[in-house]
């Protein structure tokens, strides 16, 4: 079959590229975009998403958070292909159930993490595709992130950003709670109305470059008393 | 600990490995023309994965007159890091279940050959995990050996694993004599893993160090190895300003 010379990108030796037909195998992924973040402070812990639902040139939904409650002192961020990160909760919310069922408390942040590791790494041959990040209080009341991959490896963090545009908000957070490559600053630690402004402040950065990112921001700020959610909108574009 | 049979999770309808059920996880895999005969997955069969996972890392261990040092970087990579992170919890789980049903400590050689053996059905998949076991016990003495998911169990003086092995190989036998005071030999294995890290894209970050003896073993204060890069970039220009100087 001799492809259109005259048409097509130039320069690229279409002489000798196949042409004929090609076979596609069914992919069980999708990738659904999304942007989740989470920091975690003296006393609280904040876990923010977008809300745009996309699958490659379209957007499905401009009001899907990615973030679900789990527990009164937990929240986790989910994004990546939806229909993993739905089920993925389902999965540990009935977990968390039978754990109260069967030792009549409520599982803490730390536990939740060790346990969605051994259940994102019984899939390890057939991963889920979700990248996790888990925010909330420990026991000792401070705050505390959880990041995964999708195959179950995690530590805790102090801030982490996951999903499409976590390349661009990582080296933002890293320098302004990390204060990494910054000569004779103080370090002063981060209040909740500091945290709060910039996960606002980074997620109007996010929706600018990345076009996953966008339509609303979700904001879950998790403290003793409780689970306070904020949206706010960001650029529908 | 917390590794309790929670994957045996029945209403998914998981497939429980009947044939491995040593390995206390069960492994879902995708569903494949040879399903019915065959357990554990093959590479032909696989579905493909959406993101990349990738390796890297430097460690190191080596014996010497007063015990033994054990030392790597802190970047994590995925892939690589679930598995180790996994296998390690899941080696640790069964170490201590020997321990509670025959009263006594496994020894490290034992240790390593448990892994290993509870790694072979995983052997041809991307399971990728490479674990050296420092340790002391009262059979063996100082102890040191490479465990791989390939199948590998080996015992030595001197193991470098990952990317940046190759680097920290060259430091070590470079420095390495069995007569080296601690502090020398916590100094080299620092340097080692330093030199890696600067010449290895996937190394870096920080160092851990741990030093083990029939004792108990001790952690050295992690380490940000950017400090260590500047200092070092100080000492060439201070020597470089002074060979200037006496020209």
């Amino acid at each position: 079959m001799l492809s259109a010379q005259g048409f097509g990108d130039p320069g690229k030796m279409k002489d000798y590229h196949y042409t004929g037909p090609v076979e596609h195998k069914f992919s069980p992924y999708a990738f659904n975009g999304g942007t989740v973040l989470a920091v975690a402070g003296e006393d609280f812990a904040i876990v923010a998403s977008d809300t745009r639902l996309s699958e490659g040139y379209s957007i499905h939904s401009r009001d899907s958070p990615k973030c679900y409650k789990l527990t009164d002192t937990t929240v986790i961020g989910c994004s990546g292909f939806h229909g993993d990160c739905l089920t993925l909760t389902k999965i540990i919310d009935a977990r968390l159930k039978m754990y109260k069922h069967s030792n009549n408390k409520t599982m803490t942040s730390g536990a939740i993490a060790a346990m969605l590791s051994t259940i994102l790494y019984g899939r390890r041959f057939f991963p889920y595709y979700v990248y996790n990040i888990i925010g909330g209080l420990d026991e000792e009341g401070k705050g505390a992130v959880y990041s995964f991959d999708p195959v179950g490896s995690y530590q805790r963090d102090t801030y982490k950003a996951g999903g499409s545009a976590s390349a661009m908000l990582q080296p933002l957070l890293d320098n302004q709670i990390g204060f990494k490559n910054m000569e004779g600053v103080e370090q002063v630690p981060l209040t909740q109305d500091k945290a709060v402004q910039l996960v606002k402040d980074v997620f109007i950065s996010a929706a600018e470059r990345d076009v996953y990112t966008g339509d609303a921001l979700r904001v879950c700020i998790i403290t003793k008393e409780g689970i306070n959610e904020q949206t706010i909108p960001l650029r529908k574009d | 600990m917390a590794l309790e049979d929670i994957c045996r999770f029945k209403d998914r309808g998981l497939r429980t490995s009947e044939k491995n059920s040593a390995i206390p996880l069960d492994f879902f895999t995708p569903p494949s023309a040879n399903s019915a005969s065959f357990c554990l997955p093959n590479h032909s069969t696989t579905v493909r994965r959406p993101f990349p996972l990738s390796h890297g890392t430097t460690t190191l261990g080596f014996i010497f007159q007063g015990g033994v040092i054990a030392a790597a970087d802190t970047r994590a990579s995925a892939g690589g890091g679930a598995d180790c992170m996994l296998w390690e919890r899941i080696l640790t789980r069964e170490i201590r279940l020997y321990q509670l049903r025959h009263r006594r400590r496994l020894s490290i050689r034992g240790t390593a050959k448990l892994l290993s053996f509870m790694l072979h059905p995983f052997k041809g998949t991307e399971v990728c995990v490479a674990l050296t076991l420092c340790g002391w016990d009262k059979e063996a003495g100082d102890c040191l050996i490479y465990v791989c998911s390939d199948g590998a169990r080996l015992q030595g003086d001197i193991f470098s694993v990952g990317s940046g092995s190759p680097y920290a190989y060259g430091v070590l036998d470079g420095g390495l004599k069995w007569s080296l005071s601690k502090d020398e030999a916590i100094s080299l294995a620092r340097e080692a893993v330093f030199r890696a890290t600067h010449r290895d894209a996937y190394s870096g970050n920080n160092v851990d160090l741990f030093h083990i003896t029939a004792q108990g073993w001790s952690q050295r204060k992690r380490e940000d190895l950017k400090e260590e890069y500047y200092r070092d970039m100080e000492k060439r220009s201070k020597d470089r300003r002074e060979k200037i100087k006496r020209e």
